[in-house]
């Protein structure tokens, strides 16, 4: 499937090391463009870690990283921007002092005006924020706001719509929808979807079944630092995503455990451990549920 | 009233918000401290230095005049702060400025170099901005915090000044600077007075206005000034999003240099000479002035004019001990509680502006 034609991003063999903790191990995955590559795995498993060393924050210890057929090495994020590659990182990267407008644009300023004279231009950063933010459903009170005091969904909006404006080619989204309501996490979809059809190349993280499948071309399921599969959307079907993600055996083995426990406590406690056992083994056989 | 709350036509006026008053807007800025420091300060000497002429031109003009070096000097430091980082080497930078351009300028007979003026401050602005960039690159390199590591450079270039200068010439003040080639020109742009309304004002008055407009301007509408926000505001995310971090905090060290540099070359050229000691304690004051101005010490937070008003309140409280006969001891009881009440006053306003 994503091996005809070049891949707008292609990395191989990336391996990545904090001290002796082996972060990432002999990765590879690829990302066209016009498609949406789902990035999956339990905490820890290194997906932060994977989109950051392809967001230029951190330099691969080992491997290969291509983009557009051609061999990349990035001295700061920057580098990365510069090519198009916007990223939403988990923490969303915004400086809660500063107001919304001026973290829109944080690194990337427009500016009119020549030599010394080059100035910030403030009344395109402030009208083109309102309206991205707009087109996200998210009206913005007053873009002056610091934007440590927005709730933790409208920082996660700004991030996104941020990244969105500055993605040109690839868009990275690190867990996006973690503090959306229903309608934003909604929102965030259609987003990917037109950034697909726009021909940006998409990589999303997320924890939910229910929005990676319907928007993922292919799943890349990341364990312990390494890449566990790599499955095409007509491989793979919702259930068994659901219940790769959910650890299938795992939930099973948990489930086991509790009933054991149960059986030791005894009255109410042992009751509920039981009741909690049994929705655990439902869930793990029938992810659909 | 009524016609400022209108809303604009084109953006209807979210009702979520409660209009915000101009008052509260003003109270948001980070130099409303300072401000109101410098009202209470100079209302309070006009009050009890009301027989010594207080409220006079002549008065005004030493209150400036006094202000402006470490106005200066303050300006860069805040911006230096806003980026969260601490420059406490500045003060022997002036020391240490000031000595390479008297030694390169004292007759060799004397030791020195027998340089006509020019060169020499060319050549000591060279060292200074290599100075500010030593501190810069290790600072950045050992990832140490810069409130250590210039520490550190804070003795190191003052011991430097001293033993170099003692090696070269057995002294540690070398003057007669006013028969060096040169000298006319260096004074009337960095030591001449102006006189208006029968005061003399020194020109490093309109050096200090200048470069507090500038970095003004810097901060406020240019990507170099959101870059230093956003540098010290959370550095991480900030280069994550493609400020070049590790530049900004460079230049500013530099900034800061270059400063020091600016107050020696003013002082040497008025002075006609210089002192290994000159700048000693500078440091500490332009740090006090920045934070009654109101920068932050976690960095992300602050302002040039802040900082200048805060060198103005220094300034106001030197002068009005002078002018009042009151012992001079008192001037450091009185600063320290300027710092704490400001440091309060700051406190206080910001997290009510926040939640207005
Ligand atoms: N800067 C770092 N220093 C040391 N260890 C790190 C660092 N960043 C991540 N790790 C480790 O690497 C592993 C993968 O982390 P991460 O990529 O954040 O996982 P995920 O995003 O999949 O939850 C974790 O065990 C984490 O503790
Ligand atoms: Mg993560």
């Amino acid at each position: 499937m994503s091996t005809n034609g070049t891949a707008l991003l292609d990395v191989r063999e990336i391996s990545k090391y904090f001290g002796s903790v082996i972060a990432l191990k002999d990765v590879s995955m690829t990302c066209e463009a016009g498609q949406v590559t789902c990035l999956l795995g339990d905490n820890g498993a290194g997906k932060s870690t994977l989109i950051k060393t392809l967001s230029g924050v951190y330099r691969p210890d080992e491997g290969e990283y291509l983009f557009d057929g051609r061999p990349r090495e990035f001295a700061s994020p920057r580098d990365a921007l510069e090519l198009g590659i916007a990223t939403v990182y988990q923490d969303l990267a915004m400086i809660p002092l500063l107001s919304i407008w001026r973290n829109f644009f944080l690194g990337s300023e427009p500016t009119k005006g020549w030599g010394p004279f080059r100035r910030y231009d403030v009344r395109f950063a402030k009208d083109t924020t309102r309206q991205e933010l707009a087109k996200m459903g998210i009206d913005i009170r007053d873009p002056e706001q610091p934007v440590g005091t927005l709730s933790g969904g409208e920082r996660q909006s700004v991030a996104i719509a941020r990244a969105v404006y500055f993605g040109a080619k690839v868009l990275i989204l690190d867990e996006p929808t973690a503090a959306l309501g229903v309608k934003q996490a909604g929102v965030v979809l259609r987003y990917i979807v037109q950034a697909r059809q726009r021909g940006v190349g998409v990589i999303f993280i997320t924890h939910n079944p229910h929005h990676a499948y319907p928007v993922g071309d292919h799943h890349v399921i990341l364990r312990r630092g390494r890449v566990y599969g790599d499955y095409s959307k007509e491989e793979l079907g919702l259930d068994r995503l659901v219940q790769m993600m959910a650890g299938g055996e795992e939930l099973e083995n948990l489930a086991h455990e509790l009933e054991r426990a149960a059986g030791k406590a005894s009255g109410e406690a042992g009751d509920d451990l039981a009741r909690a056992a049994e929705a655990l083994e439902r869930e793990a056989k029938d992810p659909g549920a | 009233m009524a016609a400022e709350t209108i809303p604009p036509a084109a953006a209807p006026a979210d009702e979520r918000v409660r209009e915000k008053s101009t008052l509260s807007k003003v109270l948001s800025r980070p130099e409303v401290g300072a401000l109101a420091g410098v009202v209470i300060v100079w209302v309070l000497f006009a009050i009890v230095a009301s027989r010594h002429n207080f409220i006079s031109w002549a008065t005004t003009a030493s209150i400036l005049n006094r202000a402006a070096p470490l106005g200066i000097l303050a300006v860069a430091v805040a911006l230096l702060m806003i980026a969260g980082e601490f420059d406490l080497s500045v003060g022997s930078i002036i020391g240490f400025s000031g000595m390479v351009i008297m030694v390169l300028v004292t007759p060799t007979t004397g030791g020195g170099f027998g340089w006509t003026l020019w060169p020499a401050v060319g050549i000591s602005l060279l060292f200074a901005l290599t100075t500010g960039l030593f501190n810069g690159a290790i600072v950045i390199a050992t990832k140490l915090p810069s409130f250590i590591v210039t520490l550190g450079t804070l003795f190191a270039f003052r011991g430097v000044s001293i033993a170099v200068t003692r090696l070269l010439t057995d002294r540690t003040q070398l003057g007669q600077l006013d028969i060096v080639a040169g000298y006319g020109l260096a004074q009337k742009i960095f030591a001449s007075n102006l006189n208006l309304f029968g005061s003399q004002f020194n020109v490093a008055i309109l050096w200090w206005f200048v470069l507090t407009a500038l970095a003004t301007w810097v901060l406020l509408r240019t990507r170099a000034g959101n870059w230093i926000f956003g540098t010290g505001g959370a550095v991480d995310a900030a280069r994550n999003v493609g400020v070049p971090t590790r530049r900004v905090k460079i230049a500013l060290f530099m900034t800061t240099a270059f400063a020091a540099w600016l107050v020696a070359v003013i002082q040497v050229v008025q002075f006609t000479g210089a002192d290994t000691l000159r700048g000693t304690g500078q440091e500490f004051q332009a740090i006090i002035a920045a934070v009654v101005g109101g920068c932050l010490l976690t960095g992300g937070y602050g302002s040039a004019i802040g900082a200048s008003l805060g060198a103005l309140i220094f300034a106001l409280v030197q002068q009005g001990i002078v002018i009042t006969g009151v012992e001079g001891d008192w001037f450091q009881v009185f600063i320290g509680g300027i710092l704490l009440g400001a440091v309060i006053f700051n406190n206080f306003i910001r997290t009510r502006a926040a939640l207005r």
